[in-house]
């Protein structure tokens, strides 16, 4: 068995199922060994799109997820969707093919030092010197990837490895991994003192993050009983019920007013696999400074990095719940429930239906789909306005099934995300929400959603402008629409555009999807409905809503969270 | 041993050792969690240890604030390569050094240059023709201290190993 076939092989061992990738002369061996092994291989169009599936795979199984690309640009096109998974935390094993051992170090013809320009985002990397390493090397890729706080593994290999023999066994003994999270000694004194905290607060507030997704019924047997309302960040969604009595909502720069009030207004906020991102606590001086922090997270650099807790806690979510909900008073916090309903009752988050004009209201959109799929369906996201309306107002029932790149906010994740959620799980109704400029940075993967027959439906809010962009330029920079208009003309002046391009269905049809654009209010269910009965191939419903829609409320970059700016009123 | 930094704040000096995997890239991955907060590194020796498998570093750096420090130690800490991690500037401490340093001489000045070497139990490792060769062990102040003197006899060259360090035996009690 020489090199490429052992990898496949140590794959299937790891329980892969299917690889996303690209082929390419330095991974031509382990293309050509493919058929030996009983492994479902996805060829993409561009690398990151390999990256993303991979990842997408990832984000809605939990299960590492992999992709293969060859040397140099292969191994560079990756690189984006590696600095995704490292940011988001999301458990995934690349692999790169890289010049022959001989012809490293000579700037040979498609050699780049991979390990080194991914150094700072990965989790950890290898440079395969020896085919008899191989085996050992995958296991504890795979190990890393997953345990503790996961995130992404890069392999190395080059084609002269991937050649000879390699005799080790494949079955490589678990004991001998490194990277085993450590035993923290602390743990039962972490969890008295957290749950000192808790007992003594009056208005606490949950917050939280993507750390918590494999937490859920801990999560909310906790909540239950401590009856403490429940926010989250982007990464958390899902987690919790969202049409739950406690819950409450989002966090941070787009989050619900009410969410925003009651994190920066508790007494002691219980911060669960969450990260202080400056786009939850905006400027961190002013994050509540009062509130006492509890802080659970499996990564002990995390307690303490922006935030210093008062309780911290280094264990998972799901373990550290598991003894604080028996340790914890049950609670009847019910005069600051009745705060937060009233904040919510004030300041609600509005999901208008259409204008006057019967143009389409793009938070509307989002709530037709919670409607529509009964919050069952996946639904990915790209970057900008549509992935916060889509954060909104999309009620996912369950964790996993809203991916997003949140820490990175890649445009572009969101086509290859859906697809590889898809292949993870063909039979869960798969929806892409996107923009009509995120869109076009891998519409490329298209032809792989028609090719393998992926029923995913695409729900494209066309706005004409890089519309997150814009809004910061109406808000921020006194509307000078500096190059985020995609149409023919530099500034609209009302009129609308000549050309317009491209024509997103006809190029949805000419990859071999079907398309509908939708005008008008009134199409909108019926659009929905009829992309929900497609069955056999990808659809797109391109909706056209007003250019200068913005998301609210928003709390400026750098601002407080506690105030933010609410929906303008009359603006109708 | 505080000094004023150029940012105006106070800076001091801190002693990490850190032990890590005797594998190639392990150098790269340290160094560049302190770069990435822009820190200098003011010395760094590794080399291996009694295990062969494993190699320390002993890094030396300023700061002012001790929280940016300790967040870089924990992200060192995260490193699979990395072992263990540990900050000794509150510890009790064996710290030394060695420095090679190259100083004109004429006949007038060597007699002066020999008394300090002598004094700073130093070694002269080799003269020629206007100039001596200095070897000096020490902790790093004493070699700072031996230096000054040295200067004004003109310091040709100069090669220092950076700090290496072990934890005394005994632990004053905090
Ligand atoms: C790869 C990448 N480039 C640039 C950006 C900066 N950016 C953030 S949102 C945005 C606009 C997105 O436009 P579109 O996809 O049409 O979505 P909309 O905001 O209009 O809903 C841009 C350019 C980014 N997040 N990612």
């Amino acid at each position: 068995m020489n090199g490429a076939e052992a990898i496949l092989r140590c794959l299937q061992a790891e329980g892969v199922e299917v690889v996303f990738g690209y082929p390419g002369g330095a991974v031509i061996p382990l293309y050509d060994a493919l058929h030996k092994v009983d492994l479902r291989h996805v060829l993409v169009r561009q690398e990151q799109g390999a990256a993303f599936m991979a990842a997408g795979y990832a984000r809605t199984t939990g299960r590492v997820g992999v992709a293969i690309g060859t040397s140099g640009p292969g191994a560079t096109n990756l690189v984006t969707g590696i600095a995704d998974c490292y940011m988001d935390s999301v458990p995934t094993v690349f692999i790169t093919g890289q010049v022959a051992r001989p012809l490293i170090g000579r700037d040979s013809f498609q050699e780049v030092d991979v390990t080194g320009i991914t150094l700072p985002i990965v989790k950890h990397s290898y440079l395969v010197q020896d085919p008899e390493e191989l085996p050992q090397i995958i296991r504890e890729a795979f190990h890393l990837a997953r345990s503790g706080r996961p995130g992404p593994v890069l392999i190395d290999v080059p084609k002269d490895v991937q050649l000879v023999e390699c005799l080790a066994s494949i079955d490589v003994p678990t004991s001998e991994l490194r990277g085993t999270p450590t035993v923290n000694a602390s743990f039962d004194e972490q969890i008295a003192a957290a749950a000192a905290l808790i007992d003594a607060s009056t208005r606490p507030t949950l917050y939280v993050g993507g750390g918590s997704l494999d937490a859920a019924p801990e999560l909310l047997e906790f909540a239950e009983k401590t009856d403490i309302p429940v926010t989250w960040t982007l990464m958390g969604k899902g987690a919790f019920p969202e049409d739950h009595e406690l819950s409450v909502g989002m966090l941070g720069m787009h989050g619900a007013a009410y969410a925003n009030y009651a994190i920066t207004r508790c007494d002691t906020m219980i911060v669960l696999g969450a990260r202080f991102d400056d786009r939850v606590t905006g400027k961190l001086s002013t994050f509540n400074p009062e509130a006492k922090v509890v802080h659970v997270d499996i990564d002990a650099a995390e307690l303490g990095k922006n935030r210093f807790p008062d309780a911290p806690v280094n264990a998972t979510v799901a373990e550290a719940l598991r003894a604080l909900t028996p340790a914890c008073a049950s609670g009847d916090r019910a005069a600051w429930k009745q705060q937060v309903a009233e904040w919510k009752q004030r300041h609600p988050l509005v999901a208008h239906v259409a204008r006057p004009n019967g143009e389409i209201r793009p938070q509307h959109l989002l709530e037709k789909l919670t409607a529509a799929t009964g919050g069952r369906a996946i639904v990915s996201t790209d970057v900008g306005q549509h992935q916060m309306w889509a954060a909104q107002f999309y009620q996912p029932k369950e964790p996993r099934l809203f991916l997003t790149s949140g820490g990175l906010g890649t445009m572009g994740a969101g086509l290859p995300l859906a697809l590889g959620a898809w292949f993870a799980r063909p039979d869960r109704e798969v929806w892409l929400v996107t923009g009509d400029g995120s869109l076009q940075m891998n519409i490329q993967e298209l032809a792989v959603a028609v090719i393998a027959k992926a029923p995913i439906k695409i729900l494209l809010i066309n706005n004409g402008y890089l519309g997150m962009v814009r809004q910061w330029q109406e808000l921020f920079h006194e509307r000078n629409y500096s190059e985020t208009w995609l149409h023919d003309k530099p500034t609209p002046d009302g009129t609308p555009a000549d050309v317009l391009s491209p024509d997103f269905c006809a190029l949805m049809e000419a990859y071999g999807g079907k398309a509908r654009r939708v005008w008008s209010d009134q199409q909108v269910n019926d659009a929905i409905d009829w992309a929900r009965t497609v069955q056999d191939g990808p659809v797109l419903l391109e909706f056209i809503v007003n250019e200068e829609e913005n998301v609210w409320p928003m709390v400026p970059a750098g601002g407080d969270t506690g105030e933010p700016i609410l929906e303008p009123e009359g603006v109708e | 041993m505080s000094s004023a930094n150029k940012n105006g704040g106070w800076s001091r000096p801190h002693t990490i050792s850190v032990l890590v995997e005797n594998k190639p890239g392990v150098l790269t991955r340290v160094a560049g969690l302190f770069a990435r907060r822009g820190y200098n590194i003011d010395s760094l020796a590794v080399a291996a240890t009694d295990d062969p498998g494993l190699s320390r570093m002993t890094v030396v750096v300023q700061t002012k604030d001790e929280l940016v420090l300790s967040q870089i130690c924990a992200q060192v800490e995260k490193l699979v390569d990395v072992h263990s991690i540990n900050d000794h500037t509150e510890e009790a401490i064996v710290a030394r050094e060695l420095a090679l340093v190259k100083v004109r001489c004429d006949d007038a000045s060597l007699a002066a240059i020999l008394q300090i070497v002598t004094v700073f139990r130093a070694r002269t490792v080799d003269i020629a023709e206007g100039e001596v060769v200095i070897e000096v062990t020490g902790a790093r102040d004493k070699i700072d201290a031996m230096l000054r003197l040295l200067e004004r006899h003109g310091i040709v060259e100069m090669a220092r190993t950076g700090e290496v360090i072990l934890s005394r035996g005994v632990q004053p009690k905090t």
